[in-house]
């Protein structure tokens, strides 16, 4: 059948290939002869009258802060609430209070909650690294800094949960609720946080408020994403089940959804956890207390041992919550399937003892100066901040003479060219390419999503800037995924490797960029490679993960009767294991495109220039907000395109 | 209850006696929290808010600000880290009381203080700011004629970078001062293209890099600035600036202009009136003054407290004459 079909279908339409390959090959003809036309150039100072509409509208909502009956009555509730539950936060663990030189709880108690919460929602080897993780911020010589870190982040997550979690079983419930989030969280993800920084503290005031809805802005989504996908994703005939059986819609709700849901639930927890922690160095831009300003201060005289030492706390504050998420998250999925009781009683006890440890342990620390500030005399920080600092100075005496060398043939070979060919098109030219590609990959609703995108482009008056971070941003994918399928695979395949990677992934999502990014900066000079750099390290590690995953999904019986029947460990990986993990491998492009646009910015701070550049500008300069505010709207209507784009081929893929 | 289970119940209430017994034991010697009653010396100050914009120079004014504040006029004083913009939109809600540095900001100017009028101007600081185009030293030293711009295009090929194309590479920074660098370059025809860094570390690792590995390097930067006490940036001379040739932002092919840094506090807190801002007011010091005290901060790494510790220590003279006359 299957033999007679295919020639008809050849001979009635050509492929999708061919045609893909034939609009490119015309959109190149036509970009030599049009090439210089309709480009929409902007200088970096000039603005269109929607900048300065936007500026004005700025302008005015700040005159009207202390009059205004929206800021008297209920921008001024929110902001009170909020700044009494963090200040209460950071009375417990991180600031003196209630009279006290100390905070409530000292160190002592605060490694015992952390060890023994660890325990109850994960295990005792989870417990323990958890509890050497916290002790290990002391011994930085950071104690009270990563409290007010920790405080700041978990008042962001909780309040974050509070509503992400009912809005995320709406989205779950609701087709047409999630059709309408959607985009909302696709806006709160890709929007620039400096381009929200400044209104906010208008709005909230400066403090930990404007702070913690900095944060949880950029770390609600995925709590949101995550929660409706695990509804959505419920076994049908369970669902089905449980209607015919008379169950109530709350019923169906709490006996089946959100069991089935729970462990998706709690990695979008652990993913907005995260996420709250990449704002800290942000949110520090504002005043908020913690690691995030040492990394700042730092900085500012390019003081990188201190700054690493600051970022090493992040990081392992980072690997200790998503570590006891990610256990706390898979033992919901088991304790769900597995009804055996025998380790319940032993585990009760052990939970009693560990209970009245910990207050004994917590009472101390409220009592004894000695269990309340952390010595000062055992810090390792010092010899952590040198090492750093030699390592840079190593790297930026010695390499720098290879790297300037790779950065101009790569320069040469792939981002000329690229953005060339973006900016140089007539934007019609090109927004048509796009549209037809979207049409022939995914769906004619893609390529009206993409028009719709376009067009809204060439509204932001900065068309050639998002075509030359566009062309950045395709380089910088290009690699993460060159990154993703080596190092995924090979991670993939062997649990030793993993092991052993897994932490280098964590650290390269979660240190803040400018610690790295001053090496950077010696070795590649300010340009856009590297910019380039900076996005592949925060990307990669997304991707690589993803992929690594989609490996060790595919079945052994699998890759066994491959082996079987002789297949070499090339053909293995590149004839079984690779085409079994194409989903997997879309879904990291996916994310690798997101979180390479995430990087935009920082880019910008590093010799980007283009979007990057507008949205910081606008953040230092009050005429140039309103360019920086359609920087960032750009920002998200390439992630938004891209995104849909990606989406569409995963989907096609299946 | 089971036999079994009792005994189970038994053990660990002596365990847990145990362990008490044993940890109350080790922690007799050890100092309580709330036995020393902690003075406060709260004056007729109040409390004092003041922003830390990012950069050592201001670090610098504003340390030695909340040092005189704390010791010699019992203020209160919080420190507030904060960008320029941020800082001066707490002058209308009340959250910053003053900014100690303040960069020309013409901008931010006419909308605090001339339109919502929640900001005044508390006079010169003293300390005199240059813009401008550097060179690293060692370029300066092998090139003597390449610190006039007329020779600029001459050494356009030295400066060719990935960035620039085929013209050389002036290098701009942080965007939260003024630049006319692309004004510049085409009005005096120059044969450059301007690359943003974006950021004053890019541009600190550009000058650093070019005078360490004897590479070319030329870059918008400015002082005050801690980084000439480790590398001494030599300046190109551009066409003099004369009064009102930066008018026209599209037409200038002038040098920038000297910048008197000043002071800028919230007008509730000028109105007031208090002994804090008479300090405010009176602070004035030299380029040298905050070059001592940026370099104990930024090359010696002591904590800005410390640093203004040691320079009010010294100069006692300038501190008083800084104090409110009563």
């Amino acid at each position: 059948m299957a033999a007679i079909a295919l020639p008809r279908v050849l001979l009635r339409r050509p492929s999708r290939g061919v045609l893909l390959i034939a609009t490119l090959a015309a959109f190149l003809v036509l970009w030599v002869v049009l090439r210089g036309l309709h480009t929409l150039s902007l200088g970096a100072a000039q603005l269109t009258p929607l900048h300065h509409a936007v500026n004005e509208l700025n302008d005015s909502l700040g005159a009207s802060r202390n009059t205004n009956p929206l800021f008297l009555y209920f921008f001024n509730e929110i902001r009170l609430v909020v700044d009494e539950f963090v200040t209460f936060v950071q009375a417990v663990i991180a600031q003196p209070a209630f009279g006290r030189p100390v905070p409530l709880i000292g160190w002592l108690g605060v490694v015992a909650i952390v060890g023994y919460v660890s325990f109850a929602v994960a295990n005792w080897r989870v417990a323990l690294g958890a509890a050497a993780g916290f002790a290990f911020l002391g011994l930085q010589g950071l104690w009270q800094e990563s409290m007010d870190t920790l405080a700041l982040t978990l008042s962001a997550v909780v309040i974050a949960l509070l509503f992400s979690l009912p809005l995320g079983i709406w989205a779950g419930l609701s087709d047409r609720f999630n059709r309408l989030i959607t985009p909302v969280l696709d806006f709160m993800q890709t929007m620039p946080t400096f381009v929200y920084l400044a209104p906010l503290t208008l709005i909230f005031l400066i403090g930990p408020a404007s702070a913690t809805i900095a944060t949880l802005i950029y770390a609600a989504p995925p709590a949101i994403r995550f929660t409706a996908h695990g509804i959505r994703s419920a076994p049908h005939d369970t669902v089905e089940a449980s209607e015919s059986l008379g169950a109530t819609t709350k019923q169906t709700l709490f006996k089946v959804l959100l069991p089935a849901a729970k462990r998706t639930i709690v990695l979008g927890i652990n993913q907005t956890i995260m996420a709250a922690l990449a704002m800290v160095t942000i949110a520090a831009l504002i005043d908020a207390p913690g690691l995030g300003k040492t990394v700042v201060k730092a900085l500012q005289t390019l003081d990188v041992g201190t700054a690493f030492n600051a970022g090493l706390a992040i990081v392992v504050m980072a690997i200790v919550l998503d570590r006891v998420t990610t256990v706390a998250g898979a033992r919901a999925e088991r304790a769900r399937l597995d009804t055996r009781r025998t380790s319940a009683l032993v585990r009760r006890v052990v939970l009693l003892v560990g209970g009245v440890l910990t207050l004994v342990a917590v009472w101390f620390s409220t009592t004894y100066f000695w269990a309340a500030e952390f010595p000062p005399d055992v810090s390792v920080g010092p010899a952590i901040a040198q090492a750093a600092a030699a390592v840079t100075d190593w790297v930026q005496t010695n390499l720098s003479s290879v790297t300037g060398g790779v950065k101009d043939f790569v320069t040469l070979v792939l981002i000329d060219p690229l953005q060339m060919l973006l900016t140089e098109s007539p934007w019609w030219l090109f927004a048509a390419l796009v549209v037809a590609v979207s049409a022939l990959i995914g769906s004619v609703r893609t390529a009206l999503v993409s028009a719709a995108c376009l067009l809204l482009l060439v509204g932001t008056g900065l068309w050639s800037d998002a075509m030359a971070t566009l062309a950045s941003t395709l380089v910088a994918t290009a690699i993460v995924m060159v990154l993703g399928v080596v190092v995924g695979v090979w991670m993939g395949r062997s649990t030793l490797v993993d092991r052993v990677l897994r932490p280098g992934l964590d650290a390269g999502q979660t240190m803040p960029a400018f610690v790295y990014l001053v090496p950077f900066l010696a070795l590649f000079g300010a340009s856009r490679f590297t910019a380039i750099v900076a996005a592949v390290v925060f990307a990669a590690p997304v991707a690589i993960k993803v992929v690594a995953d989609g490996i060790r999904a595919v079945s052994a019986t699998t890759v066994e009767a491959a082996t079987a029947a002789g297949s070499s460990t090339w053909q293995l990986i590149t004839k079984v294991q690779l085409p079994m993990a194409r989903r997997a491998l879309t879904l990291a492009t996916n994310q690798g495109l997101i979180y390479v646009l995430s990087m935009v910015v920082v880019g910008g701070l590093v010799g980007a220039g283009a979007l990057g550049y507008d949205v910081v500008a606008g953040f230092s300069q009050a005429q140039l907000y309103g360019k920086g505010l359609a920087a960032g709207v750009a920002i998200v209507l390439l992630g938004v395109m891209l995104d849909r784009l990606t989406q569409a081929a995963a989907k096609r893929s299946q | 209850m089971t036999r079994h289970k009792w005994v189970r119940a038994a053990r660990q209430k002596v365990w847990i006696s145990a362990v008490v017994a044993a940890l109350t034991l080790s922690a007799c010697g050890g100092a309580k929290i709330g036995d020393t009653s902690s003075a406060s010396t709260a004056g007729d100050c109040g409390e004092f808010k003041i922003a830390i914009n990012p950069w050592v120079g201001y670090e610098a004014n504003a340390a030695v600000l909340a040092y005189v504040a704390e010791t010699e006029l019992g203020c209160k004083v919080t420190k507030k880290d904060l960008k320029e913009e941020v800082a001066w939109q707490g002058f209308g809600t009340g959250e910053v009381d003053a900014v100690v540095e303040n960069w020309g900001h013409d901008d931010l100017k006419a909308k605090y203080i001339e339109e919502q009028k929640t900001a005044v101007s508390a006079g010169s600081t003293g300390v005199t700011g240059q813009i401008g185009w550097y060179v690293p030293p060692w370029l300066a030293a092998e090139h003597p004629d390449i610190t006039d711009w007329n020779n600029l295009n001459k050494y356009a090929d030295l400066f060719k970078t990935s960035e620039s194309g085929d013209k050389g590479q002036l290098l701009d920074g942080d965007p939260s001062f003024v630049t006319n660098d692309e004004s510049l370059v085409k009005n005096l025809n120059l044969n450059y293209k301007v690359v943003y860094g974006g950021s004053e570390t890019a541009l600190i690792q550009a000058f650093r890099q070019a005078e360490k590995n004897r590479t070319p390097v030329i870059g918008y930067f400015y002082a005050p600035q801690w980084l000439f006490a480790e590398i001494e940036l030599v300046k190109v001379k551009l066409p003099a600036y004369t009064a009102g040739c930066d008018a026209d932002p599209e037409k200038i092919a002038c040098d920038y202009p000297d910048y008197d840094l000043d002071k800028i506090v919230s007008k509730k807190f000028a109105d007031a009136n208090g002994p804090a801002f008479q300090l405010v007011k009176n602070f004035q010091w030299t380029n040298d003054d905050q070059n001592v005290v940026a370099k104990y901060i930024a090359e010696d790494k002591m904590t800005p407290d410390a640093a203004a510790k040691k320079w009010a220590e010294a100069n006692p003279d300038k501190v008083k004459a800084w104090l409110p006359k009563s």
